[in-house]
């Protein structure tokens, strides 16, 4: 096994492009050591990110947006003072990952790039509207979030890209997202379903909404009928059990240890009234 | 065991001081299973099948052995030729087939070969260089459909006696009990109720996988570490399977991060043994946690049927049930134990039950607190529990008329002696719990439940140092601070304080024979072992008082950790404290120690009642215990809180079971979840602070009044959960676990 660990984000994806057999990049290895320790996957070529300079900055931009490197971790996210008033759907769902030792490692572009359907960060970020740069042979990009799985352990990134920022829209007035989760247990465990939403209201009525679902399908869902059910809507019970049944129908997913198909077809429209009304409420300035 | 020195008024029982082996434990210097290393030592490990069944076609070692990190490679043909024969007394037979597969792989993660190399990497990468070739067979996992006509056999000629005609070869074991007649009992009921229940098989999770050091020479001598909860078995079961004398392997257990009945016999060890014989260098094995979950013991999955009679005043007119249980490829699912503990807290004319020991293509279960006996109480006591709610009766009060007491027949046979079933029941109703009002969407439930407990073969030896300190020698290990209520027992007899009193876990070689720690039998047989060995000691300082004073010995008598004259007639000597005895015992006959070894046969039978309160979320299924109590006698706390902890830890693990823990199987018989992100033990914030009640109804079989506490604190819960998940849901829950996509489909069904 080769281990790199490259000053910037050019070497890392020429490293990674001339690399053969299997490449993984080391961001906090929460993923990547835990497969290698259970053979599950033994890299040929190991590229740590970390020592890249700014891969742990948190940056508010002059527009309100914010740029986030790509080994910040959990407890980074969580323990930033301006970050997660602006966004708190997005660093609680990081913050649900692991336990305090986890959370000292792991980052958003690891839970994006591992590729795990379930992945909690997934959900929220999509619902935020976030967005990476992904550095390669042929210069920079920027792909949405949920461009990026395209299946079980599979993303779009081609060889010898890799994600070299993480952007996260302006916050804007009026505006709040949430995320939850399903797990058997209260913590320490993986989603069996999980949601993210995101909304914008105009006195009580919500003009912007975006709902994502974890953990119900091959990747992350960005549900359009979710947010049609709820748009023009003041997030009345009608409302409410029409972007329940939207979540539920846009489910398709697999009978597993971790659920059958019933119940997360059912939990995943529970969860998104639950969400949709904690977003709501945050929308409107109430703690929630 | 005559017990005319029974004792209630205590100095040092009773009380709570740091268990001596703290401060080792909390700052890392007690050396576990995976602690230890040796000069020259290689790493070994072990290939599993991947097939649930399997016939083992060919296995070449070729390429592994030529690696040049590889020392050894044992197949089965290293090991000794152990008799098969049917039935428990085949178990050398049994163990050795589990510890290394012989002509079928019987399940996923049977071991098939290992290896030994210098590096644990180079070991675990030289597995890949063996070559198996499997003639894959069907395979069976379930216990209703491995008793079925059509159901592949496991093993052809592995069922005993007991097993009526006609029976699948897949039940091994037969047990039928009770008295009175059912059927008449059923015609006089009001109401009978009748239903069927199913449990997976759980694992008891101990957080320290099993891990051992071993080294055995070609002269047949050799020395074993290992964790474990019993070293004498260990040595036996070793000895047995690599064809040496018990006595020429001396094994040390080391300490032990949990075992619950999962450590109490081998997996590993016999097979360090083989590598370390072959490549003439010692051999450590650590097992992942991957291996623990697919290739060491887990508890038996069960189906039940209950069959309940009860009149409208509560009385239970006749009591049946079926317990089929599933224990893996090999004979021993405790089928008799549930069938014998299910209906025992109650005093019953007529109560019938049967149990089947059924193999399946599942790792070999092992003993897990209270083998057997959570399952049954979990039918039985859902059973009871819907008949209370039908007939609107209170289910303590229900209980405690039909409670088992002294003088009962109980339903496996004997008659108890004194037994603490009513106080347990009688606390629980004066407890608060019972009475403090409910939340909407929350609900109680309340079991009682039972185990036997065990004495076991016990051998103890005390000796006392010149300056007066004790040093107390014990073959148990200790499980759950047993060392700490040694000192106390000894501390009590010598009168001497519980500091100045070292116990220690003696190897094979130090001490004679000890069954394992199981059975809750340590604080009750080496208890009372300790206390015989130090009056053992005691008599000795009373000849050596009594020769120095130059008066009778029998006008010496032991008070306060001092010789003292027995009466104003002995003479008028001061106080002789033990030290000053001590100080010179070698010009006055030698050393001064104590002994015990006997097979104590009162462990006395233990009850509990546990209270637990659960909310239920009607839309996802999740539940939330919220409160628990667990009521249980002890007969006598040696030390309260190890006591207390084994209560909580007994409603913790029996919350896991109940709620979340459960082996997966694929269609392809491989288990799905060995790894504790998927088998899910409960974290600490999915528990609610666990409330504990002492009861102390002495046993007449220990000198101090003790019962075994470490295992009927399981048998309660998963009812109590039960009945408490039910009463919030609205909907009976027969299934275990009661995870939420379960509870979600029972609502659903429910309308
Ligand atoms: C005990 C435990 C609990 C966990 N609990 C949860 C949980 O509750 N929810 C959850 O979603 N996950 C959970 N995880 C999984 C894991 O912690 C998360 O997925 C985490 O966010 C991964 O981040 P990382 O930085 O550690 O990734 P790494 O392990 O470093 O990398 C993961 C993957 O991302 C790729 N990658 C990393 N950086 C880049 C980059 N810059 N460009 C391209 N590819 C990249 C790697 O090649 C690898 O494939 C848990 C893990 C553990 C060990």
């Amino acid at each position: 096994m080769n281990y790199h660990s490259p000053a910037s984000f050019a070497e890392a994806s020429a490293l990674a492009a001339n690399a053969t057999g299997i490449t993984r990049f080391l961001a906090g290895g929460t993923d990547v050591l835990v497969q290698l320790r259970s053979e599950l996957v033994t890299p040929d070529t190991l590229i740590d990110i970390k020592k890249i300079n700014g891969v742990h900055d948190i940056t508010r931009n002059a527009d309100g947006s914010w740029t986030l490197g790509v080994a910040t971790t959990g407890a980074e996210m969580s323990e930033h003072p301006e970050l997660g008033k602006d966004w708190p759907g997005v660093v609680e769902a990081m913050d649900l990952i692991g336990s305090t030792q986890v959370q000292g490692r792991a980052t958003l572009t690891g839970n994006l790039c591992n590729g795990s359907p379930a992945a909690d960060s997934v959900p929220a970020m999509v619902a935020a509207g976030v967005t990476v740069t992904v550095t390669g042979p042929d210069g920079m990009r920027e792909v949405a979030v949920e461009d990026i799985p395209t299946g079980p352990g599979k993303t779009s990134l081609t060889k010898g890209e890799v994600v070299s920022a993480v952007n996260i829209p302006a916050r804007g007035d009026n505006a709040g997202d949430a995320y939850l989760r399903f797990i058997p247990r209260t913590e320490m465990d993986i989603a069996v379903v999980g949601v993210g939403v995101d909304l914008r209201l105009d006195g009580d009525t919500i003009t912007e909404a975006r709902v994502a679902l974890g953990a119900v399908a091959p990747t992350v869902l960005l549900v359009e009928d979710c947010a049609k059910a709820i748009l023009g809507s003041t997030l009345d019970d009608a409302a409410l059990d029409a972007l329940a049944a939207a979540a539920s129908a846009a489910c398709n997913p697999i009978d597993d240890k971790r659920g059958t198909i019933e119940f997360r077809t059912e939990v995943a429209g529970v969860l998104a009234k639950r969400a949709a009304k904690i977003a709501y409420a945050r929308a409107k300035g109430e703690n929630a | 065991m005559a017990l005319d020195d029974r004792k209630s008024d205590f100095t040092f029982v009773g009380t709570r001081p740091n268990r001596p082996d703290g401060l080792d434990k909390v700052t890392g210097r007690a050396k576990f299973g995976a602690d230890i290393s040796a000069p020259g030592m290689l790493h070994g490990a072990v290939l599993r099948s991947p097939h649930a069944h399997a016939r083992i076609v060919k296995i070449d070692t070729s390429k592994a052995e030529a690696h040049k990190d590889v020392k050894a490679v044992v197949t089965r043909a290293d090991f000794a030729e152990v008799p098969f024969k049917p039935g428990l007394e085949g178990e050398f037979w049994n163990v050795l087939e589990n510890v290394m597969a012989g002509e079928k792989a019987l399940y996923d993660g049977h071991a098939v070969a290992a290896i030994a190399a210098s590096s644990a990497l180079a070991a675990r990468d030289a597995l890949k260089l063996i070559e198996v070739e499997y003639d894959v067979l069907s395979h069976v996992t379930d216990v209703d459909k491995a008793m079925a006509p059509d159901a592949p056999v496991i093993r052809e000629g592995a069922a005993d006696y007991s097993v009526p005609e006609g029976m699948h070869p897949n039940v091994v074991r037969y047990h039928e009990s009770g008295h009175g007649d059912v059927e008449a009992g059923f015609s006089e009921a009001d109401l009978v109720t009748e239903d069927s229940f199913v449990t997976e098989a759980t694992h008891q999770g101990y957080i320290e996988p099993h891990a051992c050091l071993g080294m055995l020479g070609n002269d047949g001598k050799g020395e074993l570490w290992c964790t474990t909860q019993g070293h004498w078995i260990a040595q036996k079961t070793c000895a047995a399977l690599l064809g040496i004398e018990t006595s020429q392997l001396r094994v040390t257990a080391s300490e032990i991060g949990g075992g619950f009945g999962g450590k109490t016999t081998v997996f590993i060890e016999p097979v360090a043994l083989a590598l370390s014989r072959k490549a003439n260098r010692p051999v450590k094995i650590v097992m992942t946690r991957s291996e623990v979950f697919r290739a060491t013991g887990p508890t038996s999955s069960a189906s039940m049927d209950i069959k309940i009679g009860m009149k409208k005043d509560g009385t239970i007119t006749a009591a049946q049930g079926v317990f089929r249980l599933q224990g893996g490829a090999f004979p021993g699912a405790p089928g008799d134990m549930t069938a014998m503990c299910a209906f025992a807290p109650y005093n019953l004319t007529n109560v019938k039950q049967i149990g089947y020991d059924v193999m399946s293509n599942r790792p070999k279960q092992a003993a897990y607190r209270a083998p057997g006996a959570p399952m049954g109480a979990f039918a039985v006591e859902s059973v009871i529990d819907e008949l209370c709610n039908k007939l609107g009766l209170d289910p303590v009060d229900v209980r405690l008329k039909n409670a088992a007491h002294e003088g009962t027949k109980a339903s496996y046979g004997p008659t108890y002696e004194r037994i603490g079933l009513v106080e347990t029941l009688e606390a629980a109703k004066a407890h608060p719990h019972y009475t403090a009002p409910l939340k909407p969407g929350q609900g109680r439930g309340i079991s009682c439940g039972f185990w036997f407990n065990h004495g076991g073969e016990t051998s103890v030896s005390l000796a006392l140092s010149e300056d007066g300190s004790a040093q107390l020698m014990v073959g148990t290990p200790d499980i759950g601070g047993s060392r700490a209520s040694m000192a106390l027992m000894a501390a009590e007899v010598l009168g001497i304080p519980y500091e100045n009193i070292r116990v220690t876990v003696a190897d094979t070689a130090s001490l004679g024979y000890n069954d394992v720690s199981h059975g809750s039998r340590v604080t009750y047989a080496s208890g009372l072992a300790t206390i015989k060995a130090a009056k053992h000691a005691v008599e000795r300082l009373c000849e050596r008082a009594a020769t120095k004073w130059g008066i009778p010995t029998d006008a010496v008598k032991w008070e306060d950790g001092c010789a003292v004259p027995s009466g104003p007639n002995a003479g008028d000597f001061d106080p002789m404290p033990l030290a000053d005895i001590t100080a010179d015992m070698g010009s006055t006959g030698g050393p001064i120690s104590g002994h015990f070894e006997a097979t104590p046969e009162g462990a006395g039978v233990s009850f509990g009642t546990h209270i637990v309160d659960a909310e239920v979320d009607p839309e996802t299924g999740k539940t939330c215990v919220t409160r628990y109590t667990v009521i249980q006698d002890a007969g006598k706390a040696i030390h309260p809180t190890y006591v207390e902890g084994q209560y909580q830890g007994g409603a913790a693990q029996g919350i896991g079971w109940a709620l979340n823990e459960e082996y997966v199987y694929g269609e392809d018989g491989r288990l799905q979840n060995s790894i504790f992100l998927d088998y899910r033990i409960p974290v600490a914030s999915d528990l609610p602070m666990i409330d504990t009640v002492i009861v102390e109804v002495p046993n007449p079989g220990h000198p101090f009044g003790v019962r075994g506490v470490g295992e009927t604190g399981i048998v309660p819960p998963l009812a109590a959960i039960a009945n408490a998940v039910s009463n919030a849901a609205g909907v009976r829950m027969k299934q275990l676990p009661m995870s939420p996509p379960r509870i979600l489909a029972a609502l659903k069904g429910n309308g």
